[in-house]
């Protein structure tokens, strides 16, 4: 592991939303570290602020939120010399970056494209900003990476428009369109929550195998724990603006520490006993417009410690990979046992091997 | 459930609905046939476009049917009917919504949209009585009360999916259709949501058709489960049945693809992909057969010769 190389390093951030006259802080401190060919999972609810965190490496944040403090450094264009993309404001300024460096699949394919221009302008768009390719050579390689994310007959293809495309095939000619601008960064935002599950798994597929063709580094961002066993080799888990836990895939699903993720892996029914009642975490999570006292998941926790709605927890490691926000992880907490589920998927993985993620 | 005490609720024979009139005519529904039993949980899985909204549409008479007929506890449903029995029927089948932002009415208050349905069956019935009700179906869905003069917009996914159940179980219904009711929430939102139908299911008796995408849901909550491609019903067993030997080579993609939370099995994991052109139906169709005991799949003679083979083994 200490070997990897860092390739984008976010240090303490804060991002907050101005609304309605009241102040949202949205992404509260988190610090990160993302390697070079890895592929990383944050995982949350809707509001987690999985999103917000990075729509700021693409600069593509809304109008009313601004970084508040904190860096995002940036150490693919020169290792010795990083970017500090929190600084980045222009769209002159993000125009090396963006595409080049980062790139985005959004969600919803069906309006991500424009329905008024063919496929193949679109991505001859990317080319001819990108790599200053033009006329015949942009719609040969327009016709080339058509043809690498699996789209059959991209001759034919090239000159239609989005709506004689189905939804996978669409996600297709998004992804298409990314990889257009030959990225170092690829973040996937939710790829395939529009999508049927035959057609997910086989965008889920494309991605991998173009991830290992490129070597590129890819963020996924997705509520699917099913999605996220298949493609992480690590895993963020993120609540309420923060990231609670992260680890090797390995460690997040067989040993998870944090409550929330407990909590997280027992209500999914994949795991579920028929004819019982499934877990389910009690009441909704924090208002981010209130300042935040302690864990932010205490309210919610039916096992949370005093301490917990007093202070905040630092990050306890766990292993070389593996660190979780929580007090459980201190010397002098009380033991507590996690739910049932989650001991049962620990004794399955007993010899846990700390330290290492594949990929 | 005892076996053999299992009482038909609804049946469904040939049913067929088509969109369109002339050249731009559509079939969303080829003829579709099956039972549900009194108190059970019925699954209806398929992807998008496969038809199985449709059913549920036809089942409570939003979409009208082409062919066959729809029976209600013994008695059709479809095409016209008594006013008595459509007032009786609009009573006792129910529908909950997907998307729960999309399906309350907005300029309504929650009062209004849970005792809509009883001011028009029951118009008669005093302002005081319906509040009681009103707040009664409230407080079941475990939401408060006091919720009655607020409007959908003050509440979150979660909250707004128990305030479509409450609409729905103020009538009650005997037979609820849940068309992806959980599909547009959030994980830990899901479980709330899923553990209260079930709760209501065991205290009231309803019987349920289920509609979704995902098959991890459908296996925790369904007893019986239809797999449906083009209008088209190709697998039909319990649950534990189709799960442990699932024929179609349709029903075998989708359970192949369902994500499991587990890095172990994900990485080891084998895709099925379904084909449809690998059927070879112009000399030989297939025929809809009970290949063992409430296990009942589509298929010509030369498929099910391969699926008996695979189930003898």
């Amino acid at each position: 592991m200490e070997n990897k190389e860092i390739i984008l390093s976010v240090r303490d951030l804060n991002v907050k939303f101005s609304l309605r006259g009241k102040v949202l802080h949205a992404i509260r401190g988190i610090g990160m570290d993302l390697y070079k060919g890895e592929s990383l999972a944050i995982v949350g609810e809707s509001g987690s602020g999985k999103s917000v965190l990075t729509k700021n490496f693409i600069g593509l944040l809304d109008n009313n939120g601004w970084i508040d403090s904190g860096e995002i450094l940036y150490y693919g264009m020169d290792p010795q010399h990083p970017v500090d993309l929190a600084k980045l404001k222009t769209d002159e300024e993000w125009r090396d970056i963006r595409g080049k460096h980062v790139a985005m699949v959004m969600q919803d394919p069906m309006t991500s494209l424009n329905p008024l221009k063919t496929i193949g302008w679109q991505i001859g768009e990317a080319l001819k900003l990108h790599q200053n390719l033009r006329g015949e050579a942009a719609r040969k390689k327009a016709i080339d990476i058509l043809s690498d994310v699996g789209i059959p007959e991209p001759e034919r293809r090239y000159s239609q428009y989005p709506h004689e495309f189905s939804g996978g095939m669409r996600q297709r000619v998004v992804i298409a369109i990314a990889m257009a601008c030959n990225p170092r960064i690829l973040v996937c935002d939710e790829p395939t929550t529009a999508l049927d599950v035959t057609i997910q798994a086989q965008i889920l597929h494309l991605i991998k195998e173009l991830k290992e063709k490129y070597a590129l580094t890819t963020i996924y961002i997705t509520h699917d724990l099913g999605v996220v066993a298949n493609v992480a080799d690590r895993i963020a888990v993120m609540y309420a603006g923060d990231i609670v836990e992260v680890g090797c895939a390995d460690e997040v699903f067989y040993d998870p520490r944090h409550p929330y993720t407990w909590a997280l892996l027992s209500s999914l029914p994949q795991l579920g006993i028929k004819g019982r009642d499934l877990y389910s975490i009690k009441g909704t999570p924090p208002n981010l417009f209130h300042p935040i006292r302690g864990d932010a998941f205490a309210a919610r926790n039916p096992q949370a410690l005093k301490i917990d709605f007093l202070h905040r927890p630092p990050y306890f490691e766990i292993s070389a990979t593996h660190k979780a926000r929580t007090w459980l992880l201190d010397p002098r907490a009380p033991k507590v046992d996690p739910p049932e589920h989650i001991k049962n998927i620990r004794n399955i993985r007993k010899n846990m091997t700390g330290g290492q993620c594949n990929g | 459930m005892a076996e053999q005490a299992r009482e038909v609720l609804l049946q469904v024979r040939d049913m067929e609905v088509t969109f369109g009139k002339g050249r731009k005519k559509f079939v969303a529904v080829k003829g579709v046939s099956f039972d549900i039993f009194k108190g059970e949980t019925f699954g209806l899985v398929g992807e998008s476009g496969s038809g199985k909204t449709t059913i549920g549409r036809a089942i409570i008479r939003i979409n009208p049917i082409s062919r066959g007929e729809v029976f209600f506890k013994g008695q059709r449903i479809n095409g016209k009917i008594s006013r008595a029995l459509d007032k009786s029927v609009t009573q006792s089948i129910q529908m909950i919504f997907q998307d729960p932002m999309a399906s309350l009415n907005e300029r309504a208050k929650v009062d209004y949209i849970v005792a809509e349905g009883l001011i028009n069956v029951h118009p008669e019935m005093p302002r005081a009585k319906r509040e009681e009700q009103v707040s009664e179906a409230l407080s079941e869905v475990g939401l408060l009360p006091e919720f009655a003069s607020r409007f959908p917009h003050e509440f979150s996914g979660g909250q707004r999916q128990r305030i479509g159940i409450a609409r729905s179980l103020i009538m009650e219904p005997q037979f609820i259709i849940a068309d992806e009711p959980i599909s547009a929430l959030d994980v830990s939102i899901r479980a709330q949501v899923l553990n209260l139908l079930s709760k209501l299911q065991k205290e009231r008796g309803l019987t349920y058709l289920f509609i979704a995408h995902d098959l991890s849901v459908m296996r925790f909550i369904c007893d019986r489960i239809a797999v449906i491609r083009t209008g088209t019903i190709v697998e039909l067993a319990k649950t534990e049945k189709l799960f442990e030997h699932p024929l179609h080579p349709y029903t075998r993609a989708l359970l192949s693809a369902i994500p499991m939370p587990d890095p172990d099995s994900e990485r080891t994991k084998v895709l099925e992909i379904y084909d449809p052109t690998r059927h070879q139906y112009e000399n030989d169709p297939p025929v809809w057969v009970e290949i063992e005991p409430e296990h009942f799949v589509l298929g010509n003679e030369q498929e099910l010769a391969d699926y008996r083979a695979r189930l003898a083994k």
